[in-house]
């Protein structure tokens, strides 16, 4: 069953030297599976996620054949029509929660405020709600980190908060923008698992934006590779390592290994070709 | 074989009293001559705060700290300390000045080492980075991260140190060019003789660039080993062995 749709996605940007293309046609369908995406800074990865929410900001443009959210072009949405979306349908999780979370504002209160936008229901409803939902992402003193402050929590603990407020309206789709990359590797492998078992839990569908390859080879189901805003390789997440276009493989091998000692890494030749539309 | 930096007993703190936090718990380690030594373990487990002991920019420490064979005190360094003793930070976007061109970089650091003939020094110090002279007079914001990176470890480079602190110099890049920078580190302890101690979360990372390593957890050192065991998966205490399941994904 396919969840969202989305069909030559382009992201502009105008500039004195002309317009930039962030994301140069970009196609792909998310049924209720992890979906990855990978690709270096400036790759277009977190423009495409964030273009499909419709937060590209003037004087960025957003334009696709569609974005289909059950048979429902987002981009013919009149923005009220799309505050409904953000948060009930889709939801999004970005890198850093020292910058996503409002500072002033008690982490309990931020939950509630999600859960009571998006619902009809009494206070006390929400705060059972939020607590639940604190527990649901394994977080042991839910009442305590209610009542505490953003600057009071570590960065995985912060990351939790996010995954829970992100959660509680009960979307159907999640895009997680490097949800671990301000993380502690060990504390990374938890927060993920959180989200894995949540999100097959109430099957749902992931967008997994992230640069790290080995991360989402292990955690998702398909991967999207992304260059130079273009889509230039799509495959198995388990058979990322079987990638055949050469600049997966570079990136692949520019990355040290602990088994494969050597002195030089291998360095990335890049091909303007790849840039190039058409090509791959 | 001679000990470039030794370390022994080392604490260092911030703040006093009920807020004093003890970053470093009597750590002890000793780096050899032309040696590449790692420091690894999560955030908040005192491996930069070491380097940032050993260049005075933590004031409070106690213990020993010796360079060459030199002990230091204090949060004062002496230039000869800064002749021997250089730190490439993480952030290449942080730690050049936005409004001065490469060259004024690469100048001043010169003159402050009381160096001359700064005009040729400035074109090999680009040169030895893999720059070349056409990016001397372009500002950090007409670079990439990368480039950037090469900037800092040049300025580093500039009042021929003996030994390189480096504080996580890869992990703001991309992996393809994470993998350049790392190139270049090794050519340049190979060509210049350097001792490495080099700070990561990363452990394949220091696997690839690191003779021995010393695991941390909460300001103390777990353990130290020695790279072949690292990629043996022979890490003798819990701890390290948890840090290289999580990191290899095993």
């Amino acid at each position: 069953m396919t969840l969202l749709e989305v069909e030559n996605l382009r992201v502009k940007f105008p500039t004195r030297q002309g317009v930039f293309e962030a994301v140069r046609g970009v196609s792909f369908s998310l049924g209720k599976e992890r979906l990855g995406i990978v690709g270096e800074s400036g790759s277009g990865k977190s423009m495409t996620g964030r273009a499909i929410l419709r937060l590209i900001r003037p004087p960025g443009i957003v334009e696709a054949d569609g974005i289909r959210l059950e048979g429902r072009n987002l981009l013919d949405l009149s923005e009220t029509a799309m505050r409904k979306v953000r948060g009930q349908k889709i939801s999004m999780v970005m890198q850093d929660p020292k910058f996503s979370l409002n500072p002033v504002m008690r982490v309990g209160d931020q939950i509630m405020e999600a859960y009571l936008l998006h619902n009809r229901s009494s206070k006390a409803e929400a705060r059972r709600r939020a607590i639940e939902m604190l527990e649901a992402v394994s977080i042991r003193d839910p009442e305590r980190v209610l009542r505490a402050y953003p600057h009071e929590v570590s960065g995985g603990m912060g990351q939790r908060i996010m995954i829970a407020m992100m959660l509680i309206p009960d979307p159907q789709i999640l895009i997680a923008d490097e949800p671990t990359s301000a993380l502690d590797v060990s504390v990374q492998r938890q927060v993920l698992g959180i989200m894995d078992r949540l999100v097959k839990d109430r099957g749902m569908g992931l967008i997994f934006i992230s640069h790290d390859l080995n991360l989402v080879s292990e955690f998702c189901d398909r991967v999207l590779i992304m260059y130079a805003g273009r889509v230039v390789e799509t495959c198995a997440a388990d058979k990322l390592h079987e990638a055949t276009h050469p600049y997966t493989r570079g990136l692949l091998n520019s990355l040290p290994r602990l088994d494969e000692p050597r002195r030089h890494l291998e360095v990335l030749q890049r091909d303007p070709a790849w840039a190039e539309e058409g090509g791959a | 074989m001679s000990v470039a930096l030794r370390i022994e007993g080392l604490d260092v703190w911030f703040g006093d009293g009920r807020d004093r936090v003890d970053a470093v718990k009597e750590a002890g380690f000793e780096v050899a001559t032309g040696e590449s030594f790692g420091l690894v373990g999560e955030s908040g487990s005192g491996k930069s705060t070491i380097l940032r002991a050993i260049t005075g920019l933590a004031r409070d420490w106690s213990g020993l700290i010796e360079v060459e064979g030199k002990r230091i005190e204090g949060a004062r360094r002496d230039r000869a300390f800064f002749k021997t003793v250089q730190m490439v930070f993480q952030d290449p976007y942080a730690s050049l000045h936005p409004r001065h061109t490469v060259d004024q970089v690469l100048s001043e650091t010169l003159s402050l080492h009381k160096l001359g003939d700064v005009d040729a020094r400035v074109v090999r110090l680009l040169d030895d980075v893999g720059l070349g002279a056409k990016f001397r007079f372009r500002y950090p914001h007409q670079l990439s991260g990368g480039q950037r990176q090469r900037v800092a470890i040049a300025r580093a480079l500039a009042g021929e140190p003996d030994i390189l602190l480096l504080d996580e110099p890869t992990s703001a890049l991309d992996v393809s060019v994470q993998a350049e920078i790392l190139n270049l580190l090794t050519d340049l302890r190979a060509e210049h003789g350097l001792t490495y101690l080099m700070v990561s979360h990363d452990l394949p990372v220091i696997g690839h660039m690191c003779d021995r390593l010393a695991v941390m957890k909460d300001g103390r050192i777990v353990e130290v080993m020695g790279v072949e065991a690292l990629r043996r998966g022979e890490a003798r205490e819990d701890y390290s062995r948890d840090l290289l399941a999580a990191s290899v994904g095993a």
